[in-house]
């Protein structure tokens, strides 16, 4: 009963929807718009579920003294710091229980929670994601270069997009000759991403929702559960 | 009184961007205490995210203003917290019936949409004649998109094994794959780069003044 009952539940549910689209009258059309308010909602308290688990994990780091738990602590503690700020003081346009902060908004030139996202949390989403450009560049060079036809296509490729989306290509071929118009960067780089781009781009979407279909339909008809995680 | 937290934001800013940019240098206490707070700022700023233009608008500001008219509400507030059992292993199991609404809602919603948009209109955008286009490099380019899709979909079709005339097709599939990741690739690498002017910008411009 505890694996049947949530089955037919997803069983149910995912009918409605389906016959949503081929009967777009009443009840059904009320039905599913519900269905779409109450997911958002219980996705919230997914993503809720998802952060008592991340406090959960740093608390038995910093609880146990593991490895590095003074990190995990400094973690707990912006996180609870962020956290409070928003409540508190709310966020942007939205208050928050303590009202809009006018008061500290004169001191500080924004809400708290705004000033910490704008001069801790972007820099540090910016400049991790900078980092990576290093990783990227290396990592590349030492997995695809010079292993075969298909890395070197993937890399020449790269390359011409990278130099024909940039001025340097521009400056490297805008000398050639209208007949040879087509081989400069920038229009080889369109071209690349015009068609042969799009085919793949196309033929994985293709893919993919094929595969997509056939998991929903697995999904509802009961014949894929691993969702519902092991037997406990 | 804004102008001294300002310059002080500022200074933030950039000892967490030099935190971080340590790590070039090799792993140090300085990138993991960054590392760590931006997994917490990043955890509460999503969570406050949800709360605000989720949670409040869709639930406790409808349930505050009418309670009566909007109880039926209380069934995804419980399937919610129902959702919330799976912290403990003993209740477990009751987090099943929220996961499978949710799980079921988006097989449907999503076989729909996929039919649609991921298949039918990307076949119906590929059923084009090649030589209607005006110039030659279009021409080649709409035969080049037709023989894309048509050998990147066959490679993705794993039921019978690929030998002969198939694993030709399928390796001409692999190509068109090969230069789109390429063009991703391409792609990926500006917008880091992008990110890392961006940030040697306010290093030596916002924090050092070097440049203006």
């Amino acid at each position: 009963m505890k694996s049947s009952a949530p089955l037919i539940f997803a069983f149910i549910v995912g009918i409605i929807v389906l016959l949503s689209e081929f009967i777009p009258h009443s009840p059904f059309n009320e039905i599913v718009s519900t269905l779409e308010g109450w997911f958002m909602i219980i996705s919230g308290f997914a993503i809720l579920l998802g952060q008592i688990s991340l406090i959960r994990m740093n608390t038995h780091k910093i609880v146990h003294k593991l490895d590095n738990w003074q990190y995990h602590l400094a973690g707990l503690i912006s996180f609870g710091l962020m956290l409070a700020l928003g409540l508190l003081w709310g966020m942007q346009e939205t208050p928050g229980i303590l009202g809009d902060a006018t008061g500290i908004q004169a001191w500080l030139g924004q809400k708290p929670f705004d000033y910490l996202f704008e001069n801790a949390y972007l820099p540090l989403s910016a400049t991790l994601f900078s980092l990576l450009a290093f990783f990227i560049a290396s990592a590349a060079y030492r997995a695809f270069i010079i292993r075969g036809l298909e890395s070197n296509l993937l890399m020449i490729t790269a390359i011409i997009v990278i130099i024909g989306r940039t001025s340097i290509g521009t400056m490297l071929t805008g000398w050639l000759p209208e007949s040879l118009h087509f081989w400069h960067f920038p229009n080889l780089a369109d071209f690349i991403m015009e068609f042969p781009n799009t085919a793949a781009q196309r033929a994985i979407l293709i893919s993919a929702g094929l595969g997509i279909v056939g998991s929903s339909l697995r999904i509802i008809l009961g014949i894929e559960r691993s969702y519902l995680g092991g037997d406990k | 009184m804004i102008s001294i937290m300002n310059t002080f934001g500022v200074w933030l800013a950039a000892f967490f961007t030099l935190c971080i940019f340590s790590f070039l240098y090799q792993d140090n206490p300085f990138y993991k205490f960054a590392e760590q707070v931006f997994v917490g700022l990043s955890a509460a700023y999503w969570l406050v995210y949800i709360i605000y233009s989720i949670m409040v608008p869709n639930l406790f500001a409808k349930l505050a203003a009418d309670f009566s008219g909007n109880i039926i509400l209380l069934i995804p507030a419980a399937l919610g917290l129902m959702m919330l059992m799976r912290i403990h292993p003993k209740t477990q199991w009751i987090s099943r019936y929220p996961i499978a609404i949710m799980v079921g809602t988006t097989a449907g919603i999503s076989m729909l949409r996929y039919m649609k948009s991921d298949i039918l209109q990307q076949l119906t955008a590929t059923m084009i004649n090649p030589f209607a286009a005006d110039t030659t490099p279009e021409v080649i380019g709409n035969l080049l998109m037709i023989i894309g899709t048509i050998c990147g979909v066959y490679f993705f079709y794993f039921s019978k094994k690929q030998e002969g005339v198939s694993k030709a097709v399928s390796k001409v599939g692999i190509w068109f794959l090969m230069v789109s990741f390429g063009a991703t690739f391409g792609y990926t690498v500006m917008a880091r780069i992008s990110l890392l002017i961006g940030r040697l910008d306010f290093l030596l411009g916002d924090w050092l003044h070097l440049i203006k």
